[in-house]
């Protein structure tokens, strides 16, 4: 996923270069070279994920350009799995099916033979058409152990108002296929029977973009993007699970897999707005309205703001607020007495919630070849983890516990 | 189309058609054309950012595209 956003915002990156004069790092022939590594840390023993990558870009002259990017994930600990907690111990198959796990009693179901490693590579051709048009190519390939993608992208960028206007068209193409753990398990079917169909299967996804980059006055800019996305084809998580309740004592008494759409269609709209005060700060803001067929509704408010002090030294406190709606699907359980209905999912992603992201960064520029920074944020999500339908002993559960993870990022720039 | 979204959309392209005499002569661009004012300056950060929240929550893309290209969701 990151990969697509990188290569979208280079091309993007591109154009609003070519907006603004071409303010290059690199001389023609130069490797203008990003590196960075992220440190992500839930807490409670949740997920953690150490993820370093290098991104290269040359210019190739005429404003053509290549760009290569490798990205390691390496992901460990524990994830929810959807399932509710008990005042029992409860026992839970492994998704390989060959092996068990327990949960204590009163404790939130999370898988822990939770590990993976990502590797994804991405390449980047850029080439002007003419004086006001220029062409961007993009090939991605992500690989997990259980996961591969592929990816292929153009986007078209018309420059336009002496230049103060850039139109973007973008097109992305991609191919997912999963090959889950013990196979792909039959959608609502019970965790106990293990009962598996073929190894793996896939999914298409079309996502089509149109933005405007628009220059306000000297010192301010904006940019708007409508973005269209269809996903067709598997859409579960393997792993995830929905408890059957006891409808009046609220203990769970079947474990099924989940069952999502095979479908999800997408429509989002963003603005950005950024500016540079008088004192040379830079104030900048972005908003995200998305939408979809499964009946979720988000909005993300971005807020940061870069104070520029001596010898290229900056500081950049930043605010992200998030919300979404649930899908139409999401349960936190199913009852015993109720038909299963043909679509259910417990997975929290899916829930209704609210997420803030505080933090830094402090980084310094030495000059336009050489920068380094650190960045440092706290991200907390919270949901209602004492939702009505609630039974029995649920009551006195936390069905949607809080998650707070740590961010931590170093990064180094240079060109050589 | 959800109607939200339908008027966001309409609102969009009104302050778009007042947008259009908007802009700067190629030499009032200094400010600009600071690498720190590109809408896409710290890429990384973003692509970090974006693999986080999509594998955390429902949304994703908007500034770039919103496929998948990770098994995380």
């Amino acid at each position: 996923m990151q990969l697509k956003h990188k290569k979208i915002a280079g091309l993007l990156s591109a154009a609003t270069c070519s907006l603004l004069s071409t303010p290059l790092q690199a001389e023609v022939g130069d490797w203008d070279v990003d590196s960075a590594i992220l440190y992500y840390a839930e807490d409670n023993g949740r997920v953690q994920a150490i993820e370093p990558v290098i991104s290269a870009r040359k210019e190739l002259g005429d404003e053509e350009a290549v760009s290569l990017k490798l990205v390691v994930d390496s992901l460990t600990g524990a994830s929810a799995t959807g399932a509710v907690p008990s005042t029992q111990v409860q026992t839970f198959t492994t998704p390989s099916g060959k092996d068990t796990y327990t949960v204590a009693p009163n404790e939130t179901p999370l898988d822990d033979t939770f590990k993976d490693t990502r590797v994804a590579y991405s390449m980047n051709w850029e080439k002007p058409y003419d004086r006001n048009n220029r062409r961007n190519y993009g090939f991605n390939l992500s690989k997990e152990y259980d996961f591969t993608s592929v990816s292929a992208n153009a986007l078209w960028q018309h420059d336009t108002n002496q230049k103060n206007t850039t139109y973007s068209y973008g097109i992305n193409l991609e191919f997912d296929q999963i090959e889950p753990v013990g196979s792909v398990p039959e959608p609502l079917s019970s965790m106990m029977d293990q009962n598996k169909g073929s190894a793996t299967d896939s999914r298409n996804v079309l996502d089509l973009l149109v933005g405007v980059t628009q220059v306000i006055d000297r010192s301010s800019l904006f940019q708007i993007n409508l973005s269209l996305s269809e996903a067709d084809g598997y859409m579960n998580d393997p792993y995830k699970l929905v408890s059957v309740v006891d409808s009046v004592s609220g203990e769970p008494i079947d474990q099924l897999f989940e069952s999502r759409p095979d479908s999800r269609s997408r429509q989002s709209l963003y603005g950005k707005y950024k500016k540079t005060l008088s004192n040379d700060d830079i104030f900048t803001a972005s908003y995200r309205y998305m939408t979809d067929d499964w009946g979720i509704d988000s909005n993300t408010l971005d807020f940061a703001y870069r104070l520029k002090f001596k010898r290229g030294y900056y500081l950049q406190p930043r605010v992200r607020l998030y919300d979404q709606s649930a899908a139409d699907f999401y349960r936190y359980f199913l009852l015993d007495t109720e038909s299963v209905p043909t679509e259910a999912s417990a997975d929290y992603r899916l829930g209704e919630m609210q997420t803030t992201t505080v933090g830094f960064k402090f980084g310094r520029e030495y000059d336009r070849q050489h920068s380094w920074s650190v960045r440092l944020e706290q991200y907390v999500q919270t949901g209602d983890g004492s939702p009505e339908e609630a039974v029995g002993q649920l009551r006195n559960q936390d069905l949607y516990p809080d998650v707070t993870a740590t961010i931590a990022q170093f990064s180094y720039s240079f060109v050589f | 189309m959800k109607p939200a979204f339908r008027w966001l959309l309409l609102g969009t392209l009104l302050v778009l058609a007042g947008c259009s005499s908007l802009g700067v002569k190629p030499w009032e661009r200094n400010i600009l054309a600071r690498d720190d004012m590109l809408m896409e300056a710290d890429a990384l950060d973003l692509a970090f950012d974006e693999h986080i929240y999509f594998s955390k929550e429902a949304s994703s893309g908007g500034q770039g595209f919103a496929g998948g290209g990770c098994g995380c969701n």
